[in-house]
């Protein structure tokens, strides 16, 4: 782990109980489906079994009639004349004139039960024309392929693009030509992954309450409530204000919950009922059918490579269906794709498709698990090919501070160098091999994000303090809190309480995206924190009748700056809080921004698999994740980071991946089918945090969350090659696939 | 939908034969309750077995066979000490259905009259010999477990009639069975392909055998040739690749979400060669 | 479709709830007896977040009909902590981070309990084959595996 220039730390660095530890190992915590209200109605949604169908006729008397049924929506019920992204929100949260893939919304009831409700749904009867469909990116982006929707392209499309293409992207720099001339060796090959689902394994629940005076609430499973509020708002025509969401706990996301589903639905139904609260809970099945699983690639990617390995050029071009609205996430992949390399000259070149699949939604560092499936195999194709150690090239052609991105901005201070020597002196990287056993390693990249932060802190007349923030505590992120609040202010860990509060409580948060929950709302905190001792300071002088100035603040107390000050002896938080009253008032802190100063992300996985020559199943014997966190604040939920994104990297890229029928409807919509990885599947998840600052945080934290779920599914397909000769190329590397391959490599 | 707690099986019966809507038996009612909620099988009537004397039981018959109750879980069959000693591939067939949850309800006879051809508790069975006692309006009788599966989620039981037991043939000198299936996980996973091997020996040599195979078919079979192929052998290598060969022959798959047809037949036949090892092993007294 | 009158004891206190018959025993556990800490991850039998036990055998809650709890012993992750005791297990969970949403935490501590309860020396390979009906999207299983092993440890050093 690097030393740095930043001071000791008191608190920082440590591993104390999570603060909502107890809540969660006692079934206190209420989740998303947890609450309930009087006078309470169950909802239920009917949705297309059809992946393409125009829909002639929603009839919904027979529901209605049912006794207990209090409101039925159709897109009838909502308002008309959306434009952009709002329409689109609308549009997936309850079919217009097409049903755009199997799951899609198109009716939804309140009922005094929730069997009643589901009774109710399956009393509506709606008449489709099917049309014909498409649910393969390849397929979509040929020019015959069915229209999803006519005039959906942005500007940026080129004209006499096929019909399905809805964004295009194209960006590079350096002579490319001459890149490629100057290479021994330039190789070029197509990769393909499966969509897959974040697989949280809490379903979506919500609970809704909307008067006729479309004042509301909502009570909801969310990664940001905020942006519920603001979609929901959009989607209904309500005033934003209006819309009080208070975020539940909540059972992971991944990137999953920072948009809306059947969110707004509860909230019409309840305006329809008469205000009364309506409660609304998907089951799995709809989980994997209609909420935003990632999108699903198929990328051609072509590189240059010296005989020292030294790396002259990259062109990536890659086609992603983000299901039938724009939104695949081509752009942030093609950045991602090179992001590790010094490249003199890079071409980018990007095609968001539309299909007939659900609405993609953000996945754990969206685009760059694909990106880096593409670029990761084909480096590694390359060593074998010219006999290169992976790690040295990777080492050679490592970005560096001050070196200009791929993507375009120079990097500040980066740890991916030492991320690589990490992992080089880390023993798994040397352990010894058996037969059909094989080891892979590979790079990952995450920019991480700051954005809209608003914290408050609050003394409390004890000298305790409270934390209002706004991003729910998806893995931790109150301990976190709780630390950098209480190493700012010199007060003990326990004397922090952190609240997750509701919309109204503070000014906008972005969601849990970015991984930014520990960066931003921490360095919010901490900016409140020093907004709060700059008041305490003040207070103590005052009380000293000397200048705020000449006042520090040191271990939790005012004291007097330096010998000429005065002499006092300090003034401990508990005082200044018991005093507040008459010095003024009370004493709070507040900071709120667009929060710069993010530091990206880096890592290198190594996987050692063993691969049954007979079945092709492939066993994963020991795995390692050495990633840069710039500061661990609680080590222990950055380990569960980057062991949780391996696991998810881990099932992407042997068993997870939504299989659709000739028919366009969804194979595997159940948790035995949609194979994410058990317990008995896996390795203990070896893990090194590396630190190196960034600058841009106070304690020099880089975003954790997402970067983790990069490398897996390339360095398995290295590990495979190594321990089978057999190169995968399209994901998931299933037994059949494995075996399939294996095969061709003995045949010939 | 209308729940009944059955004191007898004739009762069960009865409640059966007369029911005019969908009729379901619940055991553990780790298929039926899955079908209730995905909305693919609402029952009209439910019949509970569970309250049935003796259905919990697993008994040793005089003949030296076993008789087991129609509501004993997959976790109880892996605890009896003795029925495994005797028929380990039977009970690790049924151990390998879901998880220690599952297990803690699953059962034998539901997981044979839930008709799946990837049913792993079922080519033990088979491969066992073992037979399934049936009552129904016309009352009692004994079929080969074989003859019940009739195509994926159908069995061959008339309107009214259900099992009320399975039966184990006693074990004998010098026998040993197995059973392996293939899936991509480690757990949690429905059989992609399946293999269960049932054999005797006498000194080195293989005096009879049984092989059945699940989840390459539409039903789970018997394969009388690649049965015929052990008999008389010691397992040696070319009689290993003759049964993989030989059952992979007999395979008919269907490509599905789990897997492809070519993977199945292929696996199918790694399986056998696998599974016979284990139960050879076994007959020669190594219980592992 | 009329409703069932059922009495059971849930966590050693006898209760009764009306249920329709197509109710899953987790249905009647959450909704007629505000007992939320047992969850709902798929309720199909694969996830494991509904683990309860039923006369002292695990099983899936959502595979147990509610009115087949009439007469019987059922145990929640209400029940673990023995007043303000913590058991073991709940106490390593949050040692060990092993949560992280804390979702399916429920449900493995059920589940480990009555892995524990029946082989108080698992080895890894025992506790995850046990635990495969649990899954955790989160934690890549590291460090539950490693809190149901400590808390196993320390329940047989207290045991001696
Ligand atoms: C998570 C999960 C994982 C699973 N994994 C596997 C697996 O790995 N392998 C596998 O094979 N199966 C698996 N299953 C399916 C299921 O658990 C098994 O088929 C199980 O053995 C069924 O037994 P049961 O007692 O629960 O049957 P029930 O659900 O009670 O009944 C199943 C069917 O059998 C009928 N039936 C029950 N008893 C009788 C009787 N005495 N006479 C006539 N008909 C009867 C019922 O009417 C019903 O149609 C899994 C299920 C789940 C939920
Ligand atoms: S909810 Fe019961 S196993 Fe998932
Ligand atoms: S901690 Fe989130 S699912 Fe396990």
């Amino acid at each position: 782990m690097a030393k740095d220039e930043f001071r000791e730390f008191r608190l920082v660095g440590t591993r104390p109980d999570r603060p909502d530890g107890l809540d969660k190992v006692t079934g206190r915590a209420r989740y998303g489906a947890d609450i309930s209200a009087p006078g309470m109605l169950w909802g239920a949604v009917v949705r297309s079994p059809h992946a393409h169908a125009r829909i002639v006729k929603i009839d919904t008397s027979k529901a209605e009639a049912l006794s207990g049924v209090k409101a039925v929506v159709t897109r009838a019920d909502f308002p008309t004349g959306l434009t952009g992204d709002e329409w689109d929100l609308q549009e997936n949260t309850m079919a217009g004139d097409k049903a755009l893939y199997d799951g899609h919304a198109v009716a939804a009831v309140a009922a005094t039960s929730k069997l009643r409700a589901e009774e109710a749904a399956r009393l509506i009867e709606v008449e489709y024309e099917v049309l014909p469909h498409v649910i393969d990116v390849d397929d979509a982006i040929k020019p015959d392929a069915p229209v999803i929707r006519e005039g959906a392209a942005d500007a940026t499309v080129p004209e006499g693009m096929p019909p399905n293409v809805v964004r295009y992207f194209e960006h590079g720099r350096g002579d490319l030509d001459a890149g490629f001339a100057e290479a021994d060796l330039v190789r070029e090959n197509t990769y393909r992954t499966e969509a897959t689902h974040q697989g949280y394994i809490e379903p979506h629940a919500c609970l809704g309450q909307l008067g006729e005076d479309g004042k509301g609430e909502m009570w909801v499973c969310t990664q940001g409530h905020w942006f519920i509020r603001k979609m929901c708002a959009d989607v209904l025509g309500l005033e934003k204000s209006q819309l009080r969401v208070t975020p539940s706990e909540i059972g992971g996301g991944f990137g999953g919950k920072t948009t809306i589903f059947m969110e707004p639905l509860s909230l019409a139904l309840s305006r329809k009922a008469g205000g009364r609260p309506v409660k609304i809970v998907m089951s799995r099945s709809e989980v994997l059918r209609a909420t935003g699983p990632t999108a699903s690639a198929s990328m051609d990617v072509k590189i240059g490579m010296k005989k020292d390995g030294t790396l002259t050029a990259g062109r990536a071009e890659f086609r992603m269906q983000g299901g039938a609205f724009w939104g695949a996430p081509v752009d942030m992949a093609l950045d991602c794709a090179f992001a590790a390399y010094k490249l003199p000259a890079v071409m980018h070149i990007g095609y968001d498709v539309l299909a007939n699949r659900p609405k993609a939604a953000a996945y754990r560092a969206p685009g760059s698990p694909m990106a880096a499936c593409a670029v990761e195999s084909l480096i590694d194709e390359m060593c074998r090919e010219l006999g290169l150690d992976p790690m040295e090239v990777r080492l050679k052609n490592a970005v560096r501070e001050g070196d200009r991105s791929s993507y375009g901005p120079k990097f500040k201070s980066i740890g991916l160098v030492e991320t690589l020597e990490a992992t080089k002196a880390h023993p798994n990287f040397s352990a010894p091999l058996g037969p059909n056993q094989g080891r892979g390693i590979a790079s990952g990249f995450w920019f991480n994000h700051g954005g809209e932060t608003s914290v408050t802190i609050a003394l409390s007349e004890d000298g305790t303090v409270t934390v209002s923030a706004g991003t729910p505590d998806i893995g931790g992120s109150r301990a976190s809190i709780a630390l950098m609040t209480a190493e700012t202010l010199g007060i003990p860990y326990e004397n922090v309480r952190v609240n997750i509060v509701e919309t109204g409580a503070l000014g906008v948060n972005e969601p849990t995206h970015g991984s930014r929950a520990t960066f931003a709302t921490g360095k919010a905190a901490v900016e409140a924190a020093n907004a709060a001792i700059k008041e305490m300071c003040r207070r103590a002088a005052v009380e000293w009748g000397i200048d705020p100035e000449a006042v520090e603040w040191v271990d939790g107390a005012a004291q007097p700056a330096g010998p000429n000050a005065g002499k006092f002896p300090p003034m401990s938080i508990a005082e200044i809080a018991g005093n507040m009253g008459s010095t003024g008032g009370p004493i709070s802190g507040h900071h709120e921004g667009n929060l710069g100063g993010v530091g990206a992300s880096f890592g290198c996985h190594v996987v050692d698999v063993e691969v049954d020559p007979e079945t092709g199943r492939t066993t994963i014997l020991r795995y390692l994740v050495v990633q840069d966190a710039g500061r661990a604040i609680h080590p222990a939920y950055v380990e569960g980071q980057y062991q949780g994104g391996a696991a998810q990297g881990i099932g992407w890229a042997l068993n997870e991946g939504y299989v659709y029928g000739e028919d366009g409807r969804l194979q595997n919509s159940v948790f035995l089918d949609y194979r994410v990885p058990v317990a008995s599947d896996l390795p203990m998840i070896d893990t090194v945090i590396v630190e190196v600052p960034n600058p841009g945080h106070p304690f020099g934290v880089r975003g954790v969350g997402e970067t983790g779920i990069t490398p897996p599914l390339p360095a398995i397909a290295n590990a495979i090659h190594a321990a089978t000769g057999a190169r995968l190329r399209h994901l998931p590397m299933n037994p059949p696939s494995v075996l399939a391959a294996i095969k061709a490599v003995k045949g010939g | 939908m209308r729940y009944h707690a059955a004191k007898t099986f004739e009762e069960a019966a009865s409640i059966a034969a007369k029911a005019d809507g969908v009729t379901r038996f619940l055991a553990g009612g780790t298929d039926v309750l899955v079908q209730l909620r995905a909305g693919l099988v609402t029952p009209d009537d439910l019949i509970d077995l569970k309250h049935i004397d003796g259905v919990q039981d697993i008994t040793r018959l005089d003949d030296g066979g076993w008789e087991i109750g129609v509501a004993v879980a997959g976790a109880r069959l892996g605890a009896h000490e003795a029925l495994c000693a005797d028929w380990p591939g039977v009970v690790e067939g049924m151990e390998l259905v879901g998880s220690t949850q599952v297990q803690g309800r699953a059962t034998l006879t539901g997981n044979l009259c839930n008709g799946s051809p990837a049913a792993d508790g079922v080519p033990g069975l088979v491969a066992a010999g073992a037979v399934a006692k049936i009552v129904g309006p016309d009352g009692m009788r004994e079929i080969p477990i074989e003859e019940i599966p009739a195509g994926p989620g159908k069995t061959t039981l008339a309107k009214g009639e259900l099992i009320a037991a399975v039966r184990l043939p006693a074990r004998g000198a010098g026998g040993g069975d197995a059973y392996q299936r293939f899936i991509p996980r480690t757990e949690m996973d429905i059989a992609v392909a399946g293999c269960a091997i049932n054999l005797r020996v006498e000194g080195d040599t293989i005096t009879e055998a049984r092989v059945a195979i699940g989840a390459v078919a539409p039903t789970i079979r018997l394969v009388p040739e690649a049965a015929e192929l052990l008999v008389g052998s010691t397992l040696d290598a070319a009689t290993a690749d003759a049964l993989a060969a030989a059952v992979s022959a007999a395979a008919n798959p269907i490509t599905d979400k789990r897997g492809t047809s070519e993977f199945r037949t292929e696996v199918v036949g790694v399986l056998a060669r696998r599974v016979a090892q284990t139960a050879y092993d076994r007959a020669k007294g190594d219980r592992s | 479709m009329s409703k069932i009158h059922v009495t059971t004891t849930v966590n050693g206190d006898s209760v009764e709830f009306l249920a329709d018959p197509r109710e899953t025993l987790l249905d009647c556990l959450r909704d007629h007896l505000d007992l939320t800490g047992t969850k709902e991850g798929c309720g199909t039998g694969d996830c494991g977040a509904c683990s309860v036990t039923l006369d002292g055998t695990l099983v899936c809650s959502c595979l147990v009909l509610g009115i087949e709890a009439e007469g019987r012993e059922i145990g929640t992750i209400e029940g673990l902590a023995q007043g303000h005791e913590l058991h073991p297990l709940q106490r390593k969970f949050i040692e060990h981070a092993a949560l992280q949403c804390g979702f399916c935490t429920p449900g493995f501590l059920v589940a480990a309990k009555a892995l524990l309860d029946k082989n108080p020396n698992p080895t890894e390979t025992e506790v995850r084959y046990w635990l495969a009906g649990n899954l955790c999207r989160c934690t890549g299983y590291d460090k539950i595996v490693r809190a149901v092993m400590d808390a196993a440890e320390e329940m047989r050093k207290e045991a001696v």
